[in-house]
C-alpha cells in the first residue's frame, strides 16, 4: 500500500501571528507542500508617508510587539543616515545594550515558550509550573533579566521610549547599571542550565543546502549597521539592501517573499552564526561546541541552537558594555539633528534576522517614501521550500499525519517567524 | 489558594488576536516576578501565541488588535457569542490604534503601493467595540501588565474596577518627572488618562495619548497652549490622531 498523508494546519500555534501549513502526499508522492501567511495586511509603509522624522521610530516600533526595539533602531538609523547625523559613542553603547536586552528576551521567549514544548511533548510551558517547576522558573528568571535590561535602558521593553533621533534621551544612574550588571552576571549560571537542557533535546537531523544572509562583522559580531554578506559570496553596502532582498508578491500570501542567488535564502541566528562565527566570544564558541553546532550548518532546526549560542554571546557583550558605562565617565548621549532632504537606510540584526528600513525625506524632515524589509519576509520562501524537502524526506512508510504535522510545525517554529512584522 | 476562607473562582481565560503587533498578548507572558501567581489565578484555555492547547469554553475573552478584514469580523462575532465577558485589550482593540492611520488614505492607492497588482483585502480599521459589544476596555500601547493583573483580580473577586479619572500629568508630578511640555516638547499628558505611571515622560518622551482621554479633558485649552508654544497644526494633529483614542483639532 502506498503512503497517503493529508496535513492542514490552519493558524499554527506557538508562533507570532497567523500562518498555515498544507502538505498533501498521494501514493507516496508529495503533491503539495505550502507555507502561507494569512495575517491581515497593515500598510505601515503607506502610513509613514507624510509623517515627521520624530514620529517614524515611534510608529514603526508598533510593527512588532516582540522586536519593537529593533524596528525603532533600524528606523532611527535610516533617519540619521538620511540627515548625516552621527550619534555619540555612549548613545551607541546604550542602544546596543537595549538591543541586547531585546535579543535575550525574544530568544528566551522562542526557546522556552515556543520551541521547547515540542521537545518536552507538551502543548505549552504552562504545565511545567506543576510538573517541572524548576524549568518554568528558569525560563521566567532568564526572561525577567532580559526585560529589565531593556526596561532600564529604553524606558520600556515593548515599544521603547528613550531611543530617539540623535541618540538616547536619558541615561540610567550608575547604581541602577550596577544592580543590572550584577543580575546579568548571576544569570550566567541559568544560561549554563539552559545550554544543558537544550543539549539533552534530540534536534531533527534534516539538511537542505541554503544561502545565508546577514550583516558582515568586521571586528565584532555584528548587530547594528555595516556591510551585507551572503554565504554564496554576494556582498554589498547597507544602502544596496534592495540588491540583497529582491522582494516580490506571491498569490494567497499577505507577506512578500525574497530571493538572492537561489530560489530562496535564510536570515536569523543561524545565518549570523554561519557568516560570523569567527567573531564569537570564547564562551559562546564553547556553548556551540557543547550543542554540536559547527559552521557551516545547513539544518534549519539548528536555528534554535544558534539562538541559544547568541544568548551567551549577547550576555557577555552586555556585561562588557555595562562595565564600560560604569567605569568610564559618561559623555554626550544626544547629537543635534537637523532635517535635510535625502535617503537613508538602516540595517539592524534583530532576533529573527536582518531588518532594513529605508526612508526618503523632504527638506523639512517629512517622509516622502518608506520601505521596510522584514526578516520573516526574507525567510518565507526558504520555509516553503524546506517544507517540500522535509515532506519528501519523511514521506515514507510508517509516517503518520500526526508525526508529519509535528515535524512540519517544528520546522516552521525553528525559524521563529514573526508574521505581524511580515505583513507590516 | 484561598482568601479569608473563601476559595476564589479561577476564570477560564481565552486570548485572541486580530490586526496588530501581538505586543499586548506578550505583556501577559511578561512581568516575570508575578508570572507564576498570575497563571495560577486564572485558567488559560486558549493562547495561540504560546500554547497549542485548546480546551472547551471560556468565561473571559481577551481580544487584542483592530478589525480590518471580513474573516476577522466573523471570528469576533463567534467569540462574542461564546464568551460571558469580552475585554478589548490594548489601544488597537479599544480605538483601532495606529492601524486607524490608514483610514485617511485612498485604499486603492495604498494597496497598489504596497502590493502592486496583487491587491489584498483590507477594510477601513474598526475598533473591537465598533463591531461587537465590549464589556471592558483596557487601553495602552502596550497595556500595562500590573494594571491587567489588578483588573483580573477584580474580575475574580467580582469587584467593579474603575480606571483613574486623572490625567498622566498627575503621575509625572508624583514621580518628580520634569514636565516635557515646559521643556518645549509636545506632550498629551494633560489630556490622557493616567494609570501608566507616566513611563514615557520619565523615559524622556512626551505622552502620545495611547490610553485615551482622562475624565473631562480640556481640549480647547490644550490646543490654545500648544499653539502658543509654537507647535504647528500638522504636529498637533499627527500626535492627536496617532492612536485613534482622542479628539482631533476642532
Amino acid at each position: 500500500m502506498k503512503l497517503n498523508l493529508d496535513l492542514n494546519v490552519s493558524h499554527l500555534t506557538r508562533i507570532e501571528g497567523h500562518g498555515s501549513i498544507r502538505v498533501r502526499v498521494v501514493e507516496g508522492e508529495v503533491r503539495e507542500a505550502r507555507w502561507d501567511v494569512v495575517e491581515s495586511p497593515r500598510f505601515f509603509e503607506a502610513m509613514l508617508k507624510g509623517k515627521g522624522y520624530r514620529t517614524a521610530g515611534i510608529l514603526t516600533a508598533r510593527i512588532c510587539g516582540i522586536c519593537s526595539i529593533g524596528h525603532c533602531l533600524a528606523s532611527l538609523r535610516a533617519t540619521e543616515q538620511a540627515f548625516g547625523v552621527t550619534i555619540p559613542p555612549t548613545a551607541a553603547s546604550l542602544r546596543l545594550l537595549a538591543k541586547h536586552g531585546e535579543t535575550l528576551q525574544s530568544h528566551w521567549l522562542h526557546l522556552f515558550f515556543l520551541a521547547a514544548p515540542d521537545f518536552l511533548a507538551l502543548p505549552s510551558v504552562i504545565p511545567l509550573l506543576e510538573s517541572r517547576p524548576e524549568l518554568f522558573h528558569l525560563a521566567r528568571r532568564l526572561r525577567g533579566v532580559a526585560n529589565r535590561l531593556s526596561d532600564l535602558i529604553a524606558g520600556r521593553s515593548t515599544h521603547p521610549v528613550s531611543l530617539q533621533p540623535g541618540g538616547v534621551a536619558v541615561i540610567p544612574s550608575r547604581e541602577k547599571l550596577l544592580i543590572l550588571g550584577d543580575e546579568l552576571h548571576r544569570s550566567l549560571e541559568d544560561i549554563s542550565a539552559a545550554v544543558e537542557l537544550f543539549a539533552s533535546f534530540r534536534i531533527p537531523d534534516f539538511i537542505r543546502e541554503t544561502e545565508y544572509v546577514s550583516l558582515k562583522g568586521e571586528a565584532t559580531y555584528p548587530w547594528i549597521g555595516g556591510r551585507l554578506l551572503s554565504s554564496d559570496g554576494v556582498e554589498g553596502a547597507e544602502e544596496e539592501y534592495l540588491r540583497m532582498t529582491n522582494e516580490y508578491v506571491v498569490p494567497s500570501n499577505s507577506s512578500k517573499w525574497c530571493r538572492l542567488s537561489r530560489p530562496s535564502f535564510a536570515v536569523g541566528a543561524l545565518a549570523r552564526f554561519n557568516n560570523n562565527f569567527r567573531l564569537l566570544h570564547p564562551e559562546a564558541l564553547q556553548a556551540a561546541e557543547r550543542l554540536a553546532l559547527s559552521p557551516p550548518c545547513h539544518n534549519p532546526f539548528m536555528n534554535n541552537v544558534a539562538q541559544l549560542v547568541e544568548c551567551v554571546q549577547v550576555t557577555h557583550e552586555a556585561l562588557r558594555l555595562l562595565d564600560e558605562l560604569i567605569t568610564d565617565p559618561q559623555g554626550e548621549i544626544m547629537a543635534p539633528v537637523t532635517p535635510r532632504a535625502g535617503v537613508g537606510v538602516g540595517a539592524v540584526e534583530v532576533p529573527r534576522g536582518i531588518l532594513y528600513h529605508c526612508y526618503e525625506y523632504d527638506a523639512q524632515g517629512y517622509i516622502l517614501r518608506a520601505d521596510c524589509v522584514i526578516p520573516t519576509t526574507q525567510n518565507n520562501a526558504n520555509i516553503h521550500l524546506d517544507l517540500s524537502a522535509l515532506a519528501r524526506r519523511y514521506a515514507v512508510e510508517g509516517m503518520s499525519d500526526e508525526h508529519l504535522e509535528l515535524l512540519c510545525s517544528m520546522l516552521v517554529r525553528a525559524y521563529d517567524p514573526c508574521l505581524s512584522c511580515s505583513v507590516h | 489558594m484561598n482568601y479569608l476562607g473563601i476559595e476564589p473562582v479561577r476564570p477560564r481565560v481565552a486570548l485572541f488576536s486580530f490586526t496588530g503587533c501581538e505586543g499586548c498578548q506578550l505583556q501577559l507572558a511578561n512581568h516575570e516576578e508575578s508570572l507564576a501567581e498570575f497563571l495560577a489565578a486564572i485558567r488559560i484555555v486558549r493562547f495561540r501565541e504560546i500554547s497549542s492547547s485548546e480546551q472547551g469554553e471560556y468565561d473571559i475573552a481577551l481580544v487584542e488588535g483592530a478589525i480590518t478584514r471580513n474573516d476577522e469580523v466573523e471570528r469576533l462575532l463567534a467569540i462574542r457569542a461564546q464568551t460571558k465577558v469580552l475585554v478589548a485589550l490594548g489601544s488597537c482593540a479599544c480605538y483601532g490604534g495606529v492601524n486607524r492611520l490608514k483610514n485617511s488614505l485612498d485604499p486603492a492607492v495604498m494597496n497598489r503601493e504596497v502590493y502592486g497588482d496583487l491587491s489584498q483585502e483590507s477594510l477601513p480599521t474598526r475598533s473591537v467595540g465598533e463591531v461587537v459589544t465590549v464589556d471592558l476596555e483596557i487601553p495602552g500601547c502596550p497595556v500595562s501588565k500590573p494594571e491587567v493583573e489588578r483588573i483580573i483580580q477584580h474580575l475574580i473577586w467580582g469587584i467593579p474596577y474603575s480606571f483613574p479619572a486623572y490625567p498622566v500629568c498627575l503621575e509625572c508630578k508624583q514621580s518628580f518627572t520634569l514636565c516635557r511640555f515646559q521643556q518645549g516638547e509636545l506632550c498629551l499628558g494633560p489630556l490622557t488618562r493616567g494609570g501608566c505611571r507616566a513611563i514615557c515622560p520619565a523615559g524622556g518622551l512626551g505622552c502620545w495619548g495611547c490610553r485615551g482621554p482622562a475624565a473631562d479633558p480640556n481640549y480647547p485649552e490644550f490646543f490654545a497652549i500648544a499653539r502658543q508654544q509654537g507647535f504647528s497644526e500638522r504636529e498637533i494633529n499627527e500626535r492627536l490622531t496617532f492612536f485613534g483614542g482622542l479628539e482631533v483639532t476642532p
